[in-house]
């Protein structure tokens, strides 16, 4: 960290910022980071939660969907998608409102600081946080439960993009819905319950195909199903793509799904963003 | 001189709903000045502020800050306004030297952070969790975020607020000498002894609107008004008259009581005397 000593001087018109654009992403970045990791609840919840479901669903289930693929392999996806929904959706719809509570958000607007600078750092903080979750998730179910990882490198790709999509699409409709509550307490009143239902839906928690048919269609308009589903594609052999409701893994159909989301998200947050928590009084 | 001027403010105007916060307030403060805004909470001090500080929009009025219309802040802008808010912004998970370090991030001419974190008082507080801190020591650290990026323009809402004596007369050292360096520096407080003891001048605000601007001593022609002299009469009942002329009335009781005259007091009209009289009690 370098910190300058210079006597007073006047500040320029159109000052230089000492920092560019990308060392202030960063910087804010790595701060929103410390910050999660130093908060236990966050890091108990967020980062332990799937990890603690894969135990208990491998305890339950512990024999096999199909010769040669054990249920953990299929639940796995499941997992994954509700990690990285939870360090997203959960944790931005959990966090904002009580940094919008605290007056966080309105010390920073009176700042020089570029308003997506404190959006990327919270880009940031899920990309590394979900990441390192979803390794661990991985690691944990190598070890334990013989999971098979993804041989090809279009498998690969296929998670990772699956996984960027989803994960986008979950930051932004979770910074959206922190607009909805209005104290730092409802936060979280907010976000469990459409995460709950959502995660029961969409074949997190269940077999998607067993669940009513009414559900499944329900569930397909909203991020979750397609992120389990663009992840089975890449965790289940081929041949499990004809048991899908669209009878494949419909890849195509789960970027678009996602792509629209994204765009619904990013359009919530610019229109009702807000820093401070009461209207003006 | 346009230039002279750090705040030029006329006919300033903001309602909410019904309720008229703000009923058109004409302010000038000059450049290098400590200008206090004093008032009974709900006066329209901390709305008018807000306005300045570009956090809040107007519903009328001509509005120059730093030569800048501050409904449109720019960052340029951010970066000479420093701002005090009242209570706000915890960083519960960062240590005072983080998040002091991480605000100096955001300003082009920024101060060395270790020195302003010891100017504030914090420097042993420097490596503790920001909850930790006492409220005394939260509003330091408040100020700290405020002058880090060596501001041309400080505001202050209500600072003092919650400060036992001791550290508000710190506190006070501390605004002398961000005076003393050249800092224009408006503060808020409904302290009339802290406004008494820092500001060039004083603006009474009362209903939202400015009822009188004058230096301390001499807000509502304090300097002038008439002395009250108090004394007992011989048989103990207690006497009072008011005179521009005190010197000579006690001079004649002298004479009259042939040496000390018994309950003696000569008072002026208090700063508080004065302003509970603007602000209509």
């Amino acid at each position: 960290m370098t910190t300058t000593t210079k006597p007073a001087a006047p500040v320029a018109a159109a000052p230089a910022r000492r920092l560019g654009a990308g060392a202030l992403a960063l910087r804010q970045g790595r701060l929103e980071i410390t910050q999660f990791l130093r908060s236990r609840e966050s890091v108990v919840f967020t980062m332990g939660f799937p990890i603690i479901m894969i135990l208990i669903f491998a305890a339950i289930f512990s024999d096999e969907i199909a010769p040669g693929v054990s249920y953990t392999q299929y639940f796995i996806t499941g997992m994954i998608a509700t990690g990285l929904m939870t360090v997203s959706f959960q944790n931005l719809g959990i966090w904002i409102p009580i940094e919008r509570d605290r007056g966080v958000l309105k010390r920073y607007r009176g700042t020089p600081m570029p308003k997506w600078v404190w959006f990327a750092g919270k880009v940031i903080m899920v990309v590394v946080i979900g990441v390192a979750e979803t390794a661990l998730l991985l690691a944990v179910s190598v070890a334990l439960f013989d999971l098979d990882l993804p041989q090809t490198a279009a498998k690969w790709l296929t998670f990772g993009w699956v996984s960027v999509l989803g994960v986008t699409a979950c930051t932004l409709c979770g910074i959206a819905i922190s607009s909805l509550a209005r104290t730092a307490r409802s936060g979280s009143a907010v976000v469990t319950p459409v995460a709950l239902v959502l995660q029961f839906i969409s074949g997190v928690f269940f077999v998607f195909t067993n669940l009513p048919t009414w559900m499944q269609q329900v569930a397909a308009i909203f991020p979750l199903k397609w992120m389990c589903q663009g992840l089975r594609s890449v965790f289940l052999p081929d041949s499990f793509g004809a048991q899908e409701p669209g009878g494949s893994f419909e890849l195509g159909r789960v970027a678009l799904v996602l792509g629209a989301w994204c765009v619904i998200g990013l359009v919530l947050c610019l229109t009702t963003f807000r820093s401070t928590t009461r209207r003006d009084g | 001189m346009e230039d002279e001027l750090a705040i030029s403010v006329r006919g300033l105007r903001k309602t909410y709903g019904d309720n008229v916060a703000v009923a058109g307030v004409d302010l000038d403060v000059h450049r290098g000045e400590v200008f206090a805004l004093l008032g009974p909470n709900g006066a329209g001090k901390t709305t008018t502020v807000e306005i300045l500080e570009g956090y809040r929009h107007r519903d009328a009025g001509e509005v120059r800050v730093l030569g800048v219309d501050p409904a449109s802040p720019d960052a340029g802008w951010r970066a000479k306004v420093g701002i005090v808010l009242q209570g706000t912004g915890e960083f519960d998970e960062l240590t005072v030297a983080e998040v002091v370090r991480h605000f100096s991030g955001f300003y082009p001419d920024a101060d060395d952070p270790a020195k302003v974190v010891e100017r504030v008082g914090l420097g042993a507080k420097a490596k503790a969790r920001t909850h930790t801190l006492s409220g005394g020591q939260k509003r330091r650290l408040d100020v700290a975020l405020g002058i880090i990026g060596r501001p041309e323009l400080l505001f202050l809402d209500e600072p003092t607020t919650g400060f036992d004596p001791e550290a508000r007369r710190e506190f006070w050292d501390l605004i002398r000498d961000l005076a003393a360096a050249g800092t224009t520096i408006v503060l808020t407080t409904h302290y009339l002894d802290e406004a008494e003891a820092l500001a060039d001048r004083v603006g009474v605000i009362a209903a939202g609107r400015v009822v009188e601007v004058a230096p301390p001593g001499r807000l509502g022609n304090r300097q002038e008004a008439l002395a009250t002299v108090s004394w007992r009469t011989p048989d103990g009942t207690p006497e009072s008259a008011e005179t521009a002329s005190p010197t000579a009335l006690v001079a004649e009781l002298a004479a009259r009581f042939g040496g000390e005259v018994p309950g003696l007091t000569v008072t002026r009209p208090t700063l508080e005397d004065v302003y509970l009289r603007m602000i209509g009690h």
